[in-house]
């Protein structure tokens, strides 16, 4: 059974949010004991993912929630932005897919760094990205 | 605004991160060193991120742009310190920083920063 123990939702509008966003995501998974990679690779996948949210969706929010299950914790990120959407969901995971002159290495990039992924999008209608990492035991 | 220190030490420049690296201070990192490379003529650039705790796609394309302009203006660039953690998420993100050389510390960058100019015939 999954608990949910503490929720808080950061605006997403600017650089300074966005950092205020990692920073966040940075304590949260250092006060629950996250080891030093699986921390990293969190916080590396919120930025790409924050970006994302902020410059392809013209801004948005982030909701960090701090997870149980059976005892491990967890961290459960959601990015949610009113922008333009995504037409085609898997294009847009393909590493080197950009829009934004980027690498495109960050909505597929951000999947392989945690253990949870999902993308829900539209277009017009806006983007949620949730993600999930759990301590290793 | 917030910017990065660069000192100049002899014929290298030396940059240390010490601050949350965010994308308006990373581009903002790449002018000003464009910039003192063409001033200073400097030979090689070291940059120091032992203190960055991530290095997202945005960060690393601007040190991958920051080494290519050096080159492109006759000096190489060697970044050092980088956190394993950090190395092993680059890899799996799926950046290579193809071009980037890398040291595991400044002792050592400087190491390879003098012999990268005593290769080129540069003493």
């Amino acid at each position: 059974m999954i608990t949910e123990v503490r929720k808080v939702r950061l605006d997403l509008h600017s650089q300074d949010q966005l950092s205020i966003a990692r920073r966040t995501v940075q304590e949260w998974a250092t006060d629950l004991g996250f080891g030093s990679l699986e921390r990293t690779k969190l916080v590396t996948a919120a930025s790409e993912i924050g970006r994302n949210t902020l410059v392809h969706g013209k801004g948005g929010d982030m909701t960090i929630a701090e997870l149980s299950r059976d005892g491990v914790a967890g961290l459960a990120l959601e990015f949610q932005d009113s922008g333009p959407g995504i037409a085609d969901i898997a294009q847009a995971m393909t590493d080197g897919f950009t829009t934004a002159k980027s690498m495109g290495l960050g909505l597929g990039g951000a999947k392989r760094l945690v253990n949870e992924f999902a993308v829900q999008s539209e277009p017009g209608r806006g983007t949620r990205v949730n993600l999930i990492q759990w301590k290793r035991r | 605004m917030d910017r990065i220190p660069i000192l100049k030490l002899q014929d290298y420049l030396l940059v240390t991160i010490q601050v949350e690296l965010h994308d308006q201070l990373a581009i903002t990192l790449q002018d000003d060193l464009t910039r003192q490379l063409s001033v200073s003529h400097a030979r090689g650039v070291l940059i120091d991120i032992s203190a960055l705790e991530i290095v997202d796609s945005f960060i690393g394309r601007t040190l991958a742009h920051i080494a290519a302009m050096a080159r492109i203006m006759d000096a190489h660039t060697v970044i050092v310190g980088m956190r394993p953690a950090v190395a092993i998420t680059l890899v799996e993100l799926g950046m290579s920083l193809t071009g980037i050389k890398t040291a595991l510390n400044v002792d050592k960058g400087m190491d390879l920063l003098l012999a990268l100019n005593t290769q080129a015939g540069h003493p």
